[in-house]
């Protein structure tokens, strides 16, 4: 019982989505107003040192700097659209987790769903066809998985009837 | 028909390795290969002004770059690459080929840039000081070393993500370079 219930908060513990800030203490805003939106900013916005964490989680020197600057601008005003606009200005788009949908990220936004519907095309296909080979091909491969006969139909019949006894 | 299927894999293979081998063929000509585009080329420099390092006189802003072409290069005393880009940089220094303007990143101990400086030669016209990467941030840079040419308007034109190597010099940087000044 013991084990199971450690293995329960052990499970837990590696399942449950828990958010790692890299934030430190020393760059946290006095305002909480202010610290909510720069936490919000922080989850947007990319590290790009290592590409595929965002600056609040990442503990790079540079992603430390970014969040520090976020919280500067943040501070002297600017609105969080303002703030991610001075980011892609200097990094791009990729520098939002969520990049915009416009003609440049088309393939990006449209391509998963392009290949999905194709390889759902495959696989109906790929089944359609067997399907329609199964019973002809099957049967002529190998005589035993032919249709059962009248009579070996009321023998299995018979026999689960025992079963059930 | 199901053979040519059994061939698909090969064929995905066939294109891939042509794209791969596209890309090694520029890396092996100098070209650089960016891993993230700079949105900055053909844009002015940002507005900033940053104070010098230690030992190092005052400083330097983007008001600096107007008026000339000049190469702007960030390094640091903990960044490797750029340890292996520094005689490159004091050669282009020596033979006086273009203005080198010198952003010191990130340094945790202040005297650690004069430090390197002092110890590996110092290839720069002026330095700045960047601890908190406001100018690094201001420029789209990643990672060090990276250099910029920046044309006598103040635009930035071409970015070099990682050390400058001599056929990178060669094939890109000195031609460019000669091409702004006739601008």
């Amino acid at each position: 019982m013991m084990l199971r219930a450690l293995m329960f908060v052990m499970a837990l513990a590696v399942f449950s989505p828990s958010p790692s800030f890299a934030v430190e203490p020393d760059e946290i805003l006095s305002d909480p107003a202010l610290e909510a939106r720069a936490r919000e900013l922080g989850k947007s916005l990319r590290c790009v040192v290592c590409q595929n964490q965002p600056i609040d989680e990442s503990n790079a020197d540079l992603a430390r700097d970014m969040r520090i600057l976020v919280r500067d601008r943040i501070s002297s005003g600017d609105t969080n659209e303002q703030v991610l606009a001075y980011m892609v200005d200097r990094y791009g788009d990729f520098v939002l987790l969520d990049p915009p949908f416009k003609a440049s990220t088309l393939v990006l936004w449209i391509g998963p769903g392009v290949i999905a519907v194709f390889g759902m095309f495959a696989v109906v296909s790929f089944y359609r066809r067997n399907k329609s080979n199964d019973d002809a091909t099957a049967v002529a491969a190998n005589p035993q998985t032919a249709p059962l006969s009248d009579d070996e139909r009321k023998r299995l019949d018979a026999l689960l009837k025992d079963d059930d006894a | 028909m199901k053979k040519l299927t059994y061939f698909l894999p090969l064929a995905v293979l066939v294109v891939v390795g042509f794209f791969a081998i596209l890309q090694l063929k520029q890396v092996s000509e100098g070209k650089s290969v960016n891993l993230l585009p700079s949105v900055l080329i053909n844009r002015e420099v940002a507005p900033f002004a940053m104070p010098g390092i230690q030992g190092h006189g005052k400083g330097w802003g983007s008001k600096d770059l107007v008026g000339q072409v000049t190469l702007v290069n960030l390094f640091g005393s903990w960044c490797v690459a750029c340890l292996s880009e520094h005689p490159f940089l004091m050669r282009i220094k020596d033979q006086n080929l273009i203005p080198i303007y010198g952003v010191d990143w990130r340094e945790k101990d202040p005297a650690a840039g004069p430090r390197w400086l002092a110890k590996y030669g110092n290839p720069y016209t002026l330095i700045g000081n960047d601890p908190q990467s406001k100018v690094a941030i201001s420029f789209g840079v990643t990672g060090a070393p990276e250099s910029f040419l920046v044309d006598k308007k103040g635009v930035i034109r071409y970015k070099q993500t990682g050390p400058i190597s001599s056929s990178v010099w060669k094939k890109t940087l000195w031609p460019l370079i000669q091409e702004l000044r006739k601008e």
